[in-house]
């Protein structure tokens, strides 16, 4: 495991679910995990604007519909080992089933920046790794057939 | 009955990143997966006037049903009714899967035939015990209905271990008749946890 990962793991950042993902990557499917992430960021990146919307709506009344929004949030962030994002959502839908604006708000402004440092070291993650690959293929370059 | 080593398994789950993971997890397993994204899709998939059986679209019999339990428009309770309502269907097993684990979900799910509950994230080693737990019981469906309903309100979930321990050689036996031995066994360690 390099350091980078390390330390997500020591922050609570990633969990064990992240390593499955690992584990189920290989020759046949090389790129799982970061194809995984990036659908997840593509959600995640819905689904917070769509919480935005709906708390900076002076209107807004639906908790309900942000309790689907998060609920979807907590299911793919745990898919992926995200844990400091999922319980940041957890703790957004308990403000939203008391109805407390004010406190979703806050979760959303917390949320907006776990996920962005999650995003932010994934991307790193991915880089070490291409540059790793790149390294092993300049030493060992593949034989043609 | 199709005796091929490789369980098609269709795979109903709204979000995407969870479709691939299982999916992944299903080819990792040997499986052969479809995967669709809602309880809708899948009775199409499966054929809602149930002339082609449990035969998907493509002609391949579906040996098993993975599906997600809250999802927008049919949540996967009431996939799986329609499925244990359906003659055509009802003998697919259908395994839920939940981000949640509320008690009176899982067992209303049980009880509506669901063959087990699994909790998400799922792991690998949840995918091969319940695939080998369907290709023990394709052989072998009568036995499995009849203890089904004997074991239908004291049900305790077989395959996953969510305590720390590891699940052990008391796992699920190798043949159907000794697998009632296992089971307690296995209730027994669920509660340790």
């Amino acid at each position: 495991m390099n350091r980078l990962l390390a330390l997500l793991f020591h922050q609570g950042v990633l969990d064990e679910q992240f390593l499955q993902l690992q584990q189920l990557q290989d020759e046949s499917s090389p790129n799982f995990v970061s194809e995984v992430v990036n659908i997840y960021f593509q959600e995640s990146e819905k689904l917070l604007r769509n919480l935005r919307s709906l708390l900076m709506d002076r209107e807004f009344s639906d908790y309900k519909k942000m309790g689907v929004h998060l609920n979807q949030f907590i299911g793919s962030s745990s898919s992926i080992g995200a844990k400091r994002v999922r319980n940041v959502c957890v703790a957004f839908r308990v403000a939203s089933e008391q109805n407390n604006r004010l406190g979703c708000l806050r979760a959303l402004e917390l949320l907006e920046h776990e996920y962005c440092y999650l995003k932010n070291k994934l991307h790193e993650l991915f880089q070490i790794e291409q540059q790793r690959l790149l390294a092993a293929a300049v030493r060992y370059p593949v034989q043609q057939h | 009955m199709g005796m091929a080593q490789e369980l098609h398994v269709l795979a109903v789950d709204d979000s995407l990143v969870d479709r691939k993971v299982i999916e992944r997890l299903l080819k990792i397993s040997c499986c052969k997966v479809t995967a669709v994204e809602s309880g809708r899709r899948a009775l199409q998939y499966l054929g809602l006037d149930g002339e082609k059986s449990s035969m998907g679209i493509d002609g391949l019999k579906v040996n098993l049903i993975l599906t997600d339990y809250s999802m927008p428009g049919m949540t996967g309770y009431e996939l799986l009714k329609k499925i244990k309502e359906s003659s055509a269907l009802s003998k697919i097993p259908v395994v839920i899967m939940s981000s949640e684990k509320i008690l009176p979900r899982i067992d209303r799910c049980l009880e509506e035939g669901a063959e087990e509950f699994l909790l998400k994230p799922v792991k690998l080693s949840d995918v091969k015990r319940l695939r080998d737990f369907i290709l023990r019981g394709e052989g072998d469906d009568d036995k499995l209905t009849d203890k089904k309903i004997k074991e239908a309100c004291s049900r305790k979930r077989k395959f996953q271990d969510d305590s720390t321990t590891q699940v052990t050689a008391h796992d699920i036996e190798s043949s159907p008749e000794s697998s009632a031995s296992s089971e307690s066994q296995q209730q027994k360690q669920s509660k340790i946890g």
